[in-house]
């Protein structure tokens, strides 16, 4: 059978969203597929665009990768826009030529609405809606004072914070009575505009402009109809959206009344050949501005073209939850009562600036809607019961009254039916969330990326683990927080126990706080807070027997009980004479020898007996523990950097051998890995570490929480161009916080994503030290740097510690029986259980 | 007919490792003494010998109890065994070996059976 051509205008959000969909179906196989993109990158997330100004690149937001189109054979024309649409011919027009297609998809979005005021056309009255718009947003508000946004809706926010990031004072101008006309009513604007104004951000609300003209103080000067003016030097306009429908509407096509591309439930156009989607199109005279509903018509139109005769979009939920300029909004359903009979609760806390509006129908039973400025924590609970129509108790105002007045908590996840949407950005209700635990995932992090639950906008964090423990104890998985059966706290709760009572030993812990003589898994944790909180050398008396063989005995046990030996060699960077060392103390002992992945060199084959004699060797030639065998740092790779290569920015080895030294021996939740690369080219992949740090012109970019392993997880961007004080500040908080804040073998990436508030929230405790905890952690890491001390040689030295490492305590001269070897590829090796049944 | 056996000393109590335990060679091969000093009695004995890997290391493995049962757990693959019977936990056909063991004097004294010493001394 011959492909037909599929042809999609427009690589947004939405577009993409689209072909990730078709691609996911068979009906990818029918189809050729070429992409036409206006913009010269490739689709990225407009809902965070302001992160822009926060350090983040294109690449951050960037939604898939040329590599994922290559792969999937999609012909991606950016840059490329099309002029015409010839619906006869079935062909389409760019600059470069004409494209035939079989099924066209138009996803060509939406363009900012700018009111038609006198000298809008002013080369510093600019619009918020493409990186490139960003740029030129950059360029204008440098080293001036001030920054108007004329809109105050959602986007208008956004923009007003994004001037805000640049560091002009922001203005926002609005023609309403009020902030966010649409979604908030009075009391909720008028809170909100108080919270925004004590950030700095200078409302003006009933404001019409009647022209722009030349300013005295600054480049313009706007006039208003009450004959006020405001001077500024740039005017960003984000006063709604307009349906990109240009190319629709001259080829003939359905259009409405004011704009938009005529669709049915299946997303198709007056043309069974046309489809469109997202907020070019218009559904039963609805224009839908939110990324969700996009989404939901990509997915509707990708099922249609797979040939599922079922699939419609039948409107979507409109109800918000977001941040602006850090202050909670809330909006759901019918948030201004205009249902008929519709009665309302209001609570408002102006001393706490709290306000909350829950809309119910006349007979009391059912959520129409509701309003939230100031505090989201109830925005799940309303959803739910607006979205389901769950019968609202008999008290309806306890949902939003705070506890202490007689509060009801947030609605259990076992009140929703399964229907219940979980998440409206990938479409996942309960019912499909108990489907994948049924199928075997066992816990959120399995339960995330069977479903994509919480991986879009995250707003449903929080509800989705609630869901996800729910279902799983009910399912009698073990998800209670307690460490193990000794110590009902989480490992989080007993470091706060040790660090505030001054607990030095296990014995004390358990005595006071938990019960029973311990186990394996309670005895390593404490050990490792132990070591966190006062840093004593884990073979002390009382510390031995917490360890996990491989910290007890300083070495990685291998399966016929005999160690692996792993020098650190800081950075990677090591002299021919202690290479040398290495090649001696192997040929002695007749160790086996291979090169680590990070770095360094790892001899196998050490009995018990013979691991104090090798490290005397070892450390006489100056190497000290590479802490290879416990939950701590293991190496900060690097490249070669500026010293040798062409490429190379900044001196990585000489940060690296820093970072290294700073760090080693530190006490973790779980291992901790390190990279430095000297360029932009990364050639010691720190993104995939969980410190990752990358040379700039500038300085230092930091990565954070990344990691290779049976998940891999690319590290984010954490903050760029720092020097080096700033990049050594910002890992020792980093660190801190996650040892004092980990659960058990908890990596950097599962910890940062259970973090309410994720990589945000990671960023404002370090980058904005939200919680005041800065200095102390700080503290925390140069008291545990001031008091390193190379295990090894401390055990080495002293004759009692020595003696934990006799293989038999009656018998010195005795070898293990069941250690048999061979040799392969010239080296000695244990022989394997096959070989030695021959 | 009774198996003839002997208490062999296999170490000195400053040989031991308070809540943790340490390999002694017997004539009956390697095994694992623990010592428990908040239990009574204090003194386990069981094969060193890990049944799932076949290696010898039992006395590197983290004690405990599991609802009150005094264990060792695998420093392999984790497995726990019981220090009073030698059951793993996890497996209910596999069971170690478990010696009586005894404090005498400054000595620790291991009940094993007396004619594989002879083979082994021969």
């Amino acid at each position: 059978m011959n492909k037909q051509t599929l042809i999609v205008i427009g690589n947004g959000m939405v577009g993409h969203h689209f072909l990730e969909q078709l691609i996911a179906t068979a009906a990818a196989e029918r189809f050729d597929i070429k992409v036409f993109g206006e913009e010269k990158l490739l689709a990225y997330d407009r809902v965070h665009l302001s992160e822009y100004f926060g350090g983040s690149t294109h690449a951050d937001l960037a939604m898939g990768t040329a590599q994922w189109y290559a792969e999937n054979r999609i012909d991606l024309h950016l840059g490329e826009q099309v002029t015409a649409i010839d619906r006869d011919q079935k062909t389409i027009t760019t600059p470069l030529g004409n494209y035939r297609y079989d099924e066209l998809v138009l996803a060509t979005g939406s363009y900012p609405f700018v009111p038609p005021i006198k000298g809008n056309e002013h080369p510093h009255c600019l619009v918020y809606r493409t990186l490139e718009d960003l740029d030129r947003i950059r360029a204008s508000a440098d080293g001036v004072k001030t920054g108007v946004v004329v809109g105050g809706g959602l986007l208008g926010l956004e923009a007003a914070n994004a001037l805000k990031s640049l560091g002009v004072d922001a203005h926002v101008v609005e023609f309403a009575p009020r902030l966010m006309p649409v979604q908030l009513d009075a009391d909720g604007g008028a809170l909100l505009r108080r919270k925004i104004e004590e950030l700095g951000v200078q409302v003006h609300t009933e404001k019409a402009t009647i022209e722009i003209v030349d300013g005295e103080s600054a480049r313009l000067r706007m006039n208003f109809s009450d004959d006020s003016h405001l001077e500024t030097d740039l005017i960003v306009f984000s006063a709604g959206i307009r349906p990109q429908d240009t190319l629709a509407r001259a080829s003939g096509l359905d259009i409405g009344e004011r704009g938009g591309i005529v669709i049915n439930d299946q997303c198709t156009t007056s043309d069974p050949h046309i489809h469109a989607i997202g907020e070019c199109a218009l559904w039963s005279e609805r224009i839908f501005g939110l990324v969700a509903p996009g989404y939901t018509m990509a997915r509707t139109l990708a099922a249609t073209l797979n040939g599922d005769q079922e699939a419609a979009f039948t409107g979507a939920d409109m109800s918000t939850k977001l941040k602006l300029l850090g202050v909670d909004v809330g909006s759901i359903g019918d948030a201004h009562g205009q249902t008929p009979g519709a009665r309302n609760i209001r609570f408002n806390d102006e001393k706490a600036g709290h306000y909350r509006r829950m809309v119910i129908s006349d007979d009391g039973k059912t959520l129409l809607g509701a309003i939230l400025v100031g505090d989201n924590s109830h925005y799940d609970t309303l959803l739910q019961y607006a979205l389901n129509g769950i019968t609202l108790p008999d008290n309806p105002e306890t949902l939003i009254l705070p506890e202490s007045q007689g509060g009801a908590p947030a609605l259990g996840p076992d009140a929703l039916p399964e229907t219940a949407s979980i998440c409206s950005c990938h479409n996942v209700t309960k019912g499909d969330i108990c489907g994948a635990i049924d199928a075997g995932c066992s816990d959120l992090a399995s339960v995330k990326g069977e479903t994509k639950a919480s991986t879009g906008c995250g707003g449903c964090a929080a509800l989705l683990k609630n869901v996800v423990d729910n279902e799983l104890e009910k399912r009698g998985v073990e998800v209670s927080k307690d460490l193990c059966e000794h110590f009902p706290y989480s490992r989080q709760e007993l470091f706060h126990l040790v660090k505030v009572n001054g607990i030095r030993t296990f014995r004390t812990l358990i005595r006071d706080h938990g019960k029973g003589h311990g186990c394996d898994i309670c005895k390593p944790t404490v050990a490792s807070i132990l070591a966190t909180c006062w840093n004593e050398h884990i073979l002390a008396t009382d510390h031995v027997p917490l360890q996990d063989t491989n910290d007890t005995f300083m070495a990685n046990m291998q399966k016929n009980g005999t160690y692996s030996i792993v020098p650190r060699i800081p950075g990677g960077e090591i002299t021919p004479d202690k290479l040398i060392v290495l090649g001696e103390v192997a040929n002695e002992y007749n160790l086996y020898t291979k090169i680590t992945g990070g770095q360094r060199v790892d001899l196998f084959g050490a009995t018990l007996s013979e691991l104090p004699a090798i490290w005397e060797k070892l450390i006489a030639a100056g190497f000290e523990t590479g802490h290879a065998y416990g939950k701590s740092l293991r190496t900060v790779k690097s490249c070669v950097g500026s010293t040798w290569c062409r490429y190379g920015v900044q001196d990585s080895v000489g940060m690296a051998i820093f970072l290294e030294n700073r760090y080693k021996g530190l006490r973790a939740p779980h291992k901790v890995k390190m990279a430095v690369s000297g360029c932009t080219r990364e050639c010691a992949e720190a993104q995939s570490k969980d410190i990752g740090v990358i040379a700039t012109e500038n300085g230092w970019n930091l990565y954070v929480c990344g990691n290779g392993g049976m998940r891999p997880r690319h590290a984010d961007l954490f903050a760029t161009d720092l020097s080096d004080e700033e990049l050594i500040r910002t890992i020792d908080r980093v660190l801190m916080f996650y040892v004092r804040t980990a659960d058990r073998l908890q990596r950097t990436s599962v910890w940062m994503e259970n973090l309410e508030g994720g990589l945000d929230y990671l960023k404002q405790v370090v980058l904005e030290d939200s919680l005041g905890l800065g200095q102390e952690l700080e503290e925390h890491m140069e008291s545990l740097v001031g008091t390193y001390q190379c295990e090894w040689k401390t055990a080495v030295e002293d004759p009692e510690k020595r003696k934990r490492f006799r293989e038999f305590v009656n018998a010195p001269e005795k070898t293990d029986p069941v250690q048999q070897w061979t040799t392969e590829r010239d080296q000695r090796r244990p022989v394997l259980e096959s070989e030695a049944a021959l | 007919m009774k198996a003839r056996t002997t208490w062999d000393c296999v170490c000195k109590v400053e040989d031991l490792v308070a809540e943790s335990g340490v390999a002694v060679w017997t004539a009956d091969g390697p095994v694992a003494v623990f010592y428990l000093p908040h239990r009574l009695p204090a003194l386990f004995a069981i094969s060193h010998t890990d049944p799932f890997s076949g290696s010898n290391v039992l006395a590197r493995g983290i004690t405990g109890d599991i609802k009150g049962e005094p264990v060792v757990a695998s420093p392999l693959y984790k497995q726990h065994f019981s220090l009073i019977t030698g059951q793993c936990l996890e497996d209910e056909t596999v069971k170690i070996k478990t010696y009586p063991v005894l404090l005498d004097g400054d000595q620790i004294r291991l009940e094993v059976p007396k004619n594989k010493q002879e083979t082994a001394a021969a």
